[in-house]
């Protein structure tokens, strides 16, 4: 997917003015906040559950060449293929390649994040191959113009009922439905037929077992059953970071996952899949294809963004960030928004392709709070901001104005002088109130709020000034 | 370079991989594989009766429907009420394990065979089901095909209430005890299929069965 992250001030100015998109986050907004504080409340031990899961993490991403190596010789045992990716460009042309040796025309898509990285789709209708997206959500997307998606676990949580109103009766040419059951209906309908006419299913992976060698994956539409169990080929698309080690581990999980991302005690559908179906068997594919995708893992683990790799995709942490619900999931400008999109769309897409985005936090916590793997967001956002500064990565007059800055307060004299002019200009610039309502060295501070007004003098004065009036005793 | 070389070089880069961490590391990874460890569990009341009961309840939130019977030979009597209580379709696929009962004997048209897209009634077994979240466990074989629980609008699954177990980990450890190893499709299946991605308003029947009816046998 192409990064637009470098217009993240544009891109937020736009959504903060789009009054279609700001009805459609109010009414989101909070739903799932309110569903998974509900939902957690069923686990006796939620933060011993969080520790257990962050251990499971731990364990797979502190040694995960040899899981890796485990989950390879697994999976090749149960008669799939395992293949490896370095970035999307290669996962493009493997998917294509399997593609064209099973003679497949049309592929049908459950959701994976990785194919949006990847820009798949593209790559395959480039390659004359249909891909057709079957989550509700990516399939809205995908009929309006390949629009990206907002948010990781619904899609299109960006639209409203009247825009998918407007989208089905354009594309599918029949009447406008205004009910939700009736459009899921026409779309169910529409994507049946792709299910049993292609020859080829797609799917990204939640866990990769290395127990089993087995894929897991969490659905609530049965799409992800679907496209793994009627086509002839199956492919799965996961990052390296992506194993865990036992089935239990599984299950521990599972107890977070769905809690976090939707607030449901599990989703409808929880597959793990093993290999290729036997001859005597009825449904199932007959190849199974892993692609093991680095497209920028690899560099990170071991480093100081290594806790990142634990991330279960969840969402939690952009469903609990004021700056998602107020701006939504485009602004950022890449496939993962919110936090821990924040995080990722630099390491991944490029620190200098996306310098805004470390920003674009308040670092209030809220998304370290919920994280069902105790991903210590902010403090890896702050981190970016340090390594942008290291690698001088900083607008220019940022730079020698702090240069400036620590130049006056390495001179105290200095300083005291500096701020007491300061402090006094303010107050003549609020004139008669006790508040600034523009200020023009920096007037996009004061846009949305006023800045509070210096009473007059500094706080060195004050103090001097009272060491003064009350001689020790 | 192979891809696979290049990933798994730089892997080993960020993590200064040597002789000694990595004997250290895959004395690590066989101690997980072996112990299998368990994370907290919410507590629950392990006796038949209260198993049952939580799966019940859990089942209904999860909108599924229930109906308890006593013996497995009420079963095919059991689906036929709630076929016509529904004003569904007699007719129907079933898992071919469940040939043996007496379907016809109500009225009802049964095949046993795999399932195809004009089958409206799906019929299934379950490998077991799990108490803590309303949830069955399929396993896929040819007796047991996958897509009988998918593809019809409406999905009934005949759950022993003898296999009924706590947690999701004592479906692996019976899954490990009965089948040795997982079959190609495990499915836990917790209710209808449903999507959210409209306006995050929930709506049954997305891709799979519009409703679950479940009945427990409890004999």
């Amino acid at each position: 997917m192409e990064i637009k992250s470098m217009q993240f001030k544009a891109n937020a100015a736009g959504s903060l003015a789009n009054v279609v998109l700001q009805g459609n986050l109010k009414n989101a907004k909070g739903k799932f906040v309110t569903r998974r504080a509900e939902a957690i409340k069923d686990l006796d031990d939620f933060e011993g559950t969080r520790d257990a899961a962050e251990a499971i993490r731990n364990k797979v991403i502190d040694n995960m060449d040899l899981w890796l190596e485990a989950f390879e010789r697994k999976a090749l045992d149960t008669g799939a293929k395992v293949l490896w990716a370095k970035d999307g460009a290669e996962v493009c042309r493997l998917v294509t390649e399997i593609a064209r040796s099973h003679g497949v025309t049309k592929v049908t898509k459950s959701k994976s994040m990785l194919s949006e990285e990847a820009g798949l789709n593209q790559a395959l209708e480039a390659a004359g191959i249909q891909p057709v997206e079957t989550d509700l959500g990516e399939y809205i997307l995908q009929v309006d113009n390949n629009e990206p998606p907002s948010h990781i676990i619904a899609p299109a949580v960006h639209k409203s009922l009247d825009d998918v109103a407007d989208l089905f009766h354009k594309v599918h040419g029949t009447p406008r439905k205004t009910e939700i059951p009736a459009l899921t209906r026409e779309a169910r309908e529409v994507l049946r037929g792709h299910f049993l006419s292609a020859e080829m299913g797609l799917s990204g992976g939640n866990f990769l077992v290395a127990e089993t060698g087995s894929v897991a994956l969490v659905t609530n539409e049965g799409n992800g059953r679907m496209v793994t169990t009627m086509p002839k080929v199956h492919v799965v698309i996961t990052g390296i970071e992506k194993v865990i080690p036992t089935l239990e581990d599984l299950s521990t999980l599972m107890r977070l996952l769905p809690r976090s991302a939707t607030g449901q005690p599990i989703s409808n559908y929880f597959s793990i899949l093993t290999g290729v179906k036997k001859p005597e068997e009825h449904d199932g594919p007959e190849h199974l294809y892993f692609i093991l995708v680095d497209s920028g893992r690899a560099d990170v683990v071991g480093g100081d963004f290594h806790a990142m790799l634990r991330c279960i995709r969840c969402g939690a942490c952009m469903n609990h960030c004021p700056v998602y619900q107020t701006i939504g999931g485009h602004a950022y400008g890449w496939v993962y928004p919110g936090p821990m999109g924040s995080v990722l769309t630099p390491l991944y897409a490029g620190m200098e392709n996306s310098i805004d985005l470390p920003h674009a936090a308040t670092l209030c916590n809220q998304c370290g709070i919920v994280c069902p793997v105790k991903i210590p967001l902010p403090d890896l956002l702050r981190k970016l901001r340090e390594k942008q500064t290291e690698r001088g990565l900083r607008p220019l007059t940022e730079r020698i104005g702090l240069r400036l800055w620590a130049w006056v307060a390495q001179r105290p004299r200095l300083y005291a002088l500096g701020a007491s002019v300061g402090a006094r200009y303010l107050k003549w610039l609020a004139g008669d109130t006790d508040r600034i309502r523009l200020l023009p060295t920096a007037p996009e501070w004061t846009l949305g709020r006023d800045f509070p007004a210096p009473q007059g003098k500094t706080f060195r004065e004050l103090y001097a000034a009272r060491r003064n009036a009350t001689p020790p005793t | 370079m192979s891809s696979r070389e290049d990933i798994l070089g730089r892997v080993r880069a960020g993590l200064q991989r040597d002789a000694t961490n990595a004997a250290a590391g895959r004395a690590e990874m066989a101690a997980a594989l072996s112990s299998r460890s368990h994370g907290p569990k919410p507590a629950m009341d392990s006796n038949p009766q209260a198993l049952l009961e939580r799966f019940r309840v859990k089942s209904e939130q999860q909108s599924s429907t229930v109906e308890i019977v006593a013996a497995e030979s009420a079963v095919p009597a059991a689906v036929e009420r709630y076929l016509t209580a529904m004003k569904l379709p007699k007719s129907a696929v079933a898992w071919p394990s469940l040939a043996g009962l007496d379907w016809a004997g109500t009225g009802l048209q049964v095949e046993p065979r795999g399932a195809r897209d004009a089958d409206l009634v799906g019929i299934t077994g379950c490998f077991c089901a799990v108490a803590e979240t309303g949830t069955l466990m399929m396993c896929s074989s040819p007796d047991t095909p996958a897509a009988v629980s998918l593809l019809p609008e409406t999905h009934i699954a005949v759950v022993q209430a003898s296999r009924i177990l706590p947690y999701m980990e004592d479906a692996w450890a019976l899954a490990r005890k009965e089948l040795g190893s997982l079959p190609r499709a495990v499915n836990f299946i917790s209710g209808p299929s449903r999507t959210g991605d409209i306006e995050q308003t929930i709506v049954l029947g997305a891709h799979g069965p519009y409703r679950v009816h479940l009945i427990i046998v409890a004999g």
